[in-house]
């Protein structure tokens, strides 16, 4: 037990603290870091400039979150409507491909998106003769590598609550007059709402701090959080800087699944209320 | 018959896991060769104190002697006790041989002893068919009857289970307890049975000690308990008994319609203290022929048939709580009674005992 | 559940089909191209192996593989063994804080970018030269997090019982461990291996920070990532197609463990 703890904390909690105390430092003239104290690097952070990529790589991983949670809870949704012992067949394949390589699936989109790519080749095929549609490097394609990635990960999140969900509350809210659509609305959705959130966190997070999607799909056009530490560290040398965003990524992180606790809260307390309805 | 010598000497123990005393200050001896029963309800501390018996637990306080020899510091496997758990905590991954070849290996005995006691005991048990087979391949009772082999195994001094028949059902339960005293005489290890089922220990042990909140209540043989509990709480917990609450007098119990019950009034009881006195069902007689000291007339409330014999629910003005009385199917067939019928009910002094409230 | 409409239940095997093919056509696409004579998706020419015998040929390509190899299994050895060790020293005690929760819980959701620099700081303020050895001393935090609760996941259902009772028979702490503790939880320990070996392959942020410079501690991905960069070539869909088939197999491999596990 104590070698574990120890190599955690040599290796985690003692370069993440270290780390933090840099974000403090200034950088020194030659790309070095200089000893003394200062508060500028997280007042860069709120520059326009970096701000501005904050608020970007936020929309960015925002509409991925979206749009995989929609796909993926309606997935989830027809996995555990088909019968019951084909259901881990589906999930095991829906969650395969999450376990092949990150920089591979990534790389499989710009095989299809590239100037001469499958999707190109279709549209020839269908009779399409104009210039072929630039579709790589541009957000749509960032966006899509961040969903077909994280995909999985939100239909196993959004499938554990709905396989649990007691098929008699939907039939009573049924027996009790209610169309299938307000059923789904009023009784199944709230409550699958955590797996919902729990899948929207991993994604957003996940996202937000991706350097590899961005720069091999958005040709490095498109800078998410993720580069910028990237660059601070590889490319521009000021480390502390590149320390102080990487402490902003934290706190979004921690930020974020905060809400998710309380969103959970609330969501557990939403439960039990509609239990003691069904009741009265 | 010669003095029987004891075996396991338990001198004062106590265990407390935090602020909660498991065992409050046992004192209990075990003699060689006896089938001895620790009794009492859920949470009362037979596991712990079996548990320190076998060495997985350290008592706070107190000796515990084995052949005289303090074993207190003696680790669980260099003891010569084995314990059979509550849960049998078969090793899922070996076959039923290998489970009860494992203590043998420990030993680091040769293989061809290892192999004829394994095979000796395995037949005594009845497991010789099973003996290839893995825990989730068998039923409970087959079950049991490993974890118990595997102890034995061992030839221990001492062996201790856990109620072991808790996961049977009734009718395997009945079967079960013959059985285990059948091994017992056979390999003449003694044995410490924990249980919360009374009525398994009357039919199995020697001796037995009923134990309550971590102490001491009684130790003494089945039939002294059963005739003469130690106090009120014995004797409501072994077997059935009925209660009738009042004041001590000289010779009896006042009851609080003012009816008299005598009975032997133990000394410790002054005059005008709360008391009650108690009577066995199978001990009162419906419409006594002969003269009894105690006599009440009730009206039955409601009859059970157990088979041979009949139960009686009889409300009087003595207890709120209706008297229960046990006549057997001859009687009631010379006399039948019915729901809502006058009766009339007598016992002897002799048959009252009389405890604190 | 059979009581949905033929029109509902239509709609869901549409959806379904949906997801699959979006999930899957893209790595289909890879795999058909890592066989085509000509390479290119611009038109099918032919099966031919040729990809694949010209990885074989490719020495960079072959030294990042065994580099990666000797990372992921060192690095897979290591955390086995800690991770292993970790789980069974929580799950015995069961009172373990919050905070010792937190530490275990961290390296799976810190984002690798976080992880990566704080290392690579950590490791030059050390000045340590950097090489495998970092690698694998970074990759071991997270494959040990990862081991610990895929062992601890099982634990959570293991009898202590058995322990007992092997004291009990008279087996030293040491045999217990060795004949009864391990042989019990082992499909878990294999599991959480074969998924710390696939972490650690398919790893690439944390190996690019950690690697120091030069290309002799170039890993599998710091080089698909370096080709990927450089544009489309035939040899990253052999190459792509071999990675994939080593962790889906690994993973298939400890889902059947884990099963085996809940079966039980
Ligand atoms: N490891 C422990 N930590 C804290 N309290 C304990 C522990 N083990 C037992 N206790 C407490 O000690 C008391 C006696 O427990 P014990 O298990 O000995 O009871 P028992 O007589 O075997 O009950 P049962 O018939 O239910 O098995 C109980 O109040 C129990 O909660
Ligand atoms: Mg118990």
């Amino acid at each position: 037990m104590a070698p574990a703890l120890a190599w955690l904390a040599a290796l985690m909690v003692v370069p993440c603290a270290l780390v933090l105390a840099l974000a403090f430092f200034r950088r020194g003239i030659y790309g070095g870091i200089e000893y003394t104290f200062t508060l500028e690097n997280f007042g860069l952070v709120f520059d326009p400039l970096y701000a501005g990529i904050f608020l970007n790589s936020a929309r960015i991983a925002g509409t991925a979150t979206l749009i995989a949670v929609v796909i993926g809870y309606a997935a989830a949704y027809a996995i555990s409507a088909a019968p019951r012992r084909w259901q881990p067949v589906f999930l095991f394949f829906a969650v395969l491909p999450f376990w092949s390589n990150y920089l591979i699936r990534t790389y499989a989109w710009i095989v299809l998106l590239n100037r001469e790519g499958l999707i190109t080749q279709l549209l020839r095929w269908f009779g399409y003769t104009g210039e072929p549609p630039s579709m790589l490097y541009t957000e749509g394609a960032v966006i899509a590598g961040l969903v077909y990635n994280y995909l999985p990960f939100v239909i196993l999140a959004c499938y554990a609550p709905l396989s649990r969900l007691n098929p008699e509350l939907a039939e009573a809210s049924r027996d009790l007059g209610a169309s299938a659509a307000t059923t789904f609305r009023r009784v199944v959705l709230p409550l699958t709402v955590p797996g919902i959130a729990a899948g929207a966190v991993f994604v957003f997070v996940l996202s937000i701090g991706n350097f590899v999607t961005p720069a091999l799909l958005g040709g490095g056009r498109f800078q998410m959080i993720g580069n910028l530490v990237y660059d601070q560290f590889l490319t521009a040398n000021d480390w502390p800087f590149g320390a102080a965003l990487a402490m902003a990524l934290i706190a979004i992180m921690l930020l974020v699944l905060t809400a998710q606790a309380l969103a959970a809260n609330r969501a557990s307390g939403h439960v039990t209320q509609a239990g003691g309805n069904t009741d009265g | 018959m010669s003095e029987p010598r004891t075996l396991l000497a338990i001198d004062h123990v106590s265990k407390n896991f935090g602020r909660v005393t498991a065992v409050d200050g046992i004192s209990l001896d075990i003699r060689e060769n006896e089938f001895f029963a620790l009794l009492g309800p859920s949470g009362c501390g037979k596991t712990t104190l079996l548990r320190m018996l076998a060495g997985f637990e350290t008592p706070n306080d107190g000796r515990i002697l084995l052949d005289g020899r303090d074993i207190a510091k003696t680790p669980p496997n260099k003891r010569p006790v084995n314990l059979m758990f509550q849960s049998y905590a078969l090793f899922p991954h070996m076959s039923v041989r290998a489970n009860v070849s494992y203590g043998l290996e420990m030993e680091r005995l040769p293989a061809a002893e290892i192999r004829s006691r394994v095979d000796a005991i395995l037949a005594t048990t009845e497991l010789v068919p099973f003996a290839d087979r893995k825990p989730e391949q068998l039923s409970g009772g087959q079950k049991q009857r490993v974890a118990l082999a595997r102890a034995l195994v061992k030839r221990p001094r001492l062996l201790l289970l856990d109620e072991p028949l808790g996961a049977l059902d009734k009718k395997l339960r009945g079967a079960m307890q013959l059985e285990l005293k059948r091994l017992q005489h056979e390999v003449g290890i003694t044995f410490v049975i924990v249980t919360h089922d009374q009525e398994e220990s009357l039919v199995m042990a020697d001796r037995m000690a009923v134990l309550k909140d971590g102490r001491l209540l009684q130790c003494d043989t089945p039939h002294a308990i059963y005739e003469h509990p130690a106090d009120r709480f014995v004797a409501d917990f072994i077997g059935v008994m009925n209660f009738v609450p009042g004041q001590a007098a000289a010779d009896g119990v006042v009851a609080t319609n003012g009816a008299r019950i005598s009975g032997k009034v133990p000394a410790t009881l002054s005059p005008g203290a709360s008391a009650v006195a108690s009577v066995r069902p199978e001990r009162i007689r419906l419409f006594p022929s002969v003269e009894t000291a105690n006599r009440i007339t009730g009206t039955v409330d409601a009859l059970a048939y157990h088979g041979l014999d009949l139960q009686l629910h009889v409300r009087t003005p003595l207890s709120p709580k209706p008297f229960l009385v046990r006549v057997t199917a001859d009687a009631a067939d010379r006399r039948p009674v019915s729901s809502g019928d006058q009766v009339e009910l007598g016992w002897d002094a002799a048959d009252v005992r009389i405890f604190a409230e | 559940m059979a009581e949905r409409s033929p029109g509902t239940r239509r709609t869901l095997w549409f959806v379904l089909s949906l997801v699959f093919a979006f999930l899957y056509i893209p790595i289909a696409v890879l795999v058909a191209l890592s066989f085509n004579e000509g390479g290119l998706p611009t038109a099918w020419s032919g099966f031919s192996l040729k990809w694949y015998a010209s990885l074989a040929g490719n020495s960079a390509i072959l030294s990042a593989a065994l580099n990666t190899l000797i990372v992921a299994l060192v690095s897979t050895a290591i955390a086995t063994l800690l991770g292993t060790l970790l789980a069974i020293g929580i799950e015995m005690r069961r009172q373990y804080g919050k905070a010792l929760e937190a530490l275990i819980f961290a390296p799976m959701i810190i984002p690798d970018i976080v992880l990566a620099i704080a290392l690579l700081s950590f490791f030059s303020m050390l000045n340590l030269t950097m090489g495998l050895h970092t690698i694998i001393l970074a990759h071991v935090v997270f494959n040990l997090a990862f081991v610990c609760s895929v062992v601890r996941a099982r634990l959570k259902s293991f009898d202590w019982s058995i322990v007992e009772a092997s004291a009990d028979l008279g087996a030293s702490a040491l045999t217990t461990f060795r004949r009864v503790t391990l042989p019990v939880i082992a499909p878990a320990v294999i599991a959480g291996a074969l998924l710390a070996f696939t972490l650690s392959v398919d790893e690439f942020i944390i190996a690019f920070f950690t690697a120091g410079a030069g290309r002799a501690s170039t890993t599998l991905p710091m080089q698909i990532y370096a080709m990927i960069r450089f544009g489309i070539t035939p040899e990253i869909n052999a190459l792509a197609t071999i990675v994939m088939a080593v962790s889906i197999t690994a993973l298939t491999l400890s889902q059947r463990l884990n099963r085996g596990i809940i079966g039980q």
